[in-house]
């Protein structure tokens, strides 16, 4: 038997919302799906009228719909956008090679412009050539740390006012229980922030923040977007796949368990007098960074020395390192076999398939 | 019974890199528990573990019965009718 849809619009229904228990037809579904969209966009103040906003694009399902929708709403509520998609090209054969043909077509479908910009031409090393020199084991430290800067740079380049990315409700709740895991009360402050911006950075947003994972496939499948679904070939994000998998248990159990974590993670607060790293400038890039150079130049610097292993480590005992043996790499050797030991790469707090 | 059985958003990377599979059950009174079973036992090829956890889908894998949502069909309970579609997206993937 089929059952109805909950709006009273006598059609039938083809999903069950998982944030309210909803029985919606298809129609409904759209509706309410972009709608809530709207009122985040709205109430947060993400934008202004003449933005310029780049949707941060990897060809997969979120950013897929994120561009679709942000087309869509900037030409329903006449937000004022000039809009364009952003994508980074790490240089993974059969991989981001696929995924960008994806959006290479998003960019006619949605008639948005597309901006590429490859780890290749910013930093001179590809996704392939740092996995030959390091390995699958620490490979997606390379990826995430540089991916964050690609994107700032190539929104610079391009000179937007904002950037939008497709994080949905399920990414932010998985980073929350992982920064709890990991002890890491900054980016616990931070990474439910509906828009980070600090000093001389270009802001972030994330309009799906209370979007759940589910609504966005079945949104996907049902207006029958284009997307692209395949694993990153350079081995998943352990850490991020045992908070994913936890989540999803505790969806099934309670379906607002994904709100409820985000809530909790909005909640906490650090007591006065808890030393909290700042946020200032990397005196060799220019990019923003807790510490006086950043990860991303110290990776590079790395890669460029043969020392790949560099930085993989803490920074300060890199740093303390580098200061003692400042003319001689002898003591970035010691510096490597310490790290090994620790161990304890400062993982970043972005989505490893996603921006 | 004849059913088309459909693997996307990555599910396909279990059975083959084929989405579309039709298949023929012998019998009658197949339940989606019957069928999950079944798949498990004549389709996965690789990483099973990824499709089912214990007697239902993983977590995280949609399940569509003629393009509407199990969840308002009874789940594991539904039974099957000649000519169904049952579609299985993941949504472990990145995006």
């Amino acid at each position: 038997m089929p059952i109805e849809c909950s709006t009273g619009c006598h059609k039938n229904a083809v999903l069950k919302r998982p944030k309210t228990g909803d029985a919606l037809c298809k129609d409904c579904f759209f509706w309410v799906f972009e709608e809530e969209v709207h009122h985040t966009i709205t109430a947060a103040k993400l934008f202004t009228p003449d933005d310029y906003v780049a949707i941060a694009a990897s060809g997969g399902k979120d950013s897929t719909v994120l561009a679709y929708i942000m087309k869509l709403l900037n030409d329903r509520y006449n937000y004022g956008l000039k809009l364009v998609l952003l994508s980074v090209d790490e240089g993974i054969t059969g991989y981001r090679d696929d995924s960008l043909e994806t959006v290479k077509r998003n960019e006619q479908q949605y008639s948005i412009p597309l901006k590429i910009v490859s780890y290749d031409e910013l930093y001179g090393w590809t996704m392939d050539r740092i996995v030959e020199q390091i390995g699958l084991k620490n490979n997606c430290t390379f990826c995430g740390v540089f991916r964050r800067q690609a994107l700032d740079r190539g929104a610079t380049l391009l000179k937007v006012d904002k950037i939008v990315t497709g994080h949905n409700a399920d990414d932010i709740a998985e980073t929350v229980i992982m920064n709890i895991l990991r002890g890491d009360i900054a980016r616990l402050q931070r990474c439910t922030a509906i828009v980070t911006a600090s000093e001389g950075t270009i802001p972030r947003s994330k309009p799906f923040k209370y979007t759940y994972e589910k609504e966005i496939v079945m949104y996907a499948y049902f207006k029958k977007l284009d997307y692209f679904s395949t694993e990153c070939i350079y081995s998943p994000n352990a850490y991020r796949g045992y908070a994913r998998a936890f989540l999803k248990d505790l969806e099934k159990i309670r379906a607002t368990s994904i709100i409820d974590v985000i809530h909790s993670g909005e909640c906490f607060s650090v007591r006065d007098g808890v030393k909290l790293p700042t946020q200032g400038i990397c005196e060799q890039c220019g990019h923003v960074s807790s510490q006086p150079v950043c990860k991303a130049c110290v990776l590079l610097e790395g890669l460029n020395k043969g020392k790949p292993r560099l930085g993989l480590g803490k920074t300060s005992k890199i740093r303390e390192h580098l200061k003692r043996n400042d003319e001689n790499l002898a003591g970035v050797e010691a510096s490597d076999a310490d790290t090994d030991k620790i161990n304890i790469p400062k993982t970043i707090n972005i989505k490893q398939l996603d921006f | 019974m004849k059913v088309t059985l459909e693997f996307r958003g990555g599910a396909e990377l279990l059975v083959n890199g084929v989405a579309q599979h039709p298949v023929d059950l012998d019998g009658c009174k197949w339940t989606v528990a019957r069928l999950l079973t079944w798949i498990q036992d004549n389709l996965i090829q690789e990483r099973p573990e990824l499709f089912l956890q214990g007697d239902s889908v993983r977590p995280g894998i949609l399940v569509l019965i003629n393009d509407t949502d199990w969840e308002l069909l009874g789940e594991l309970d539904y039974e099957l009718v000649e000519n169904d579609n049952v579609l299985f997206i993941s949504t472990l993937h990145g995006g």
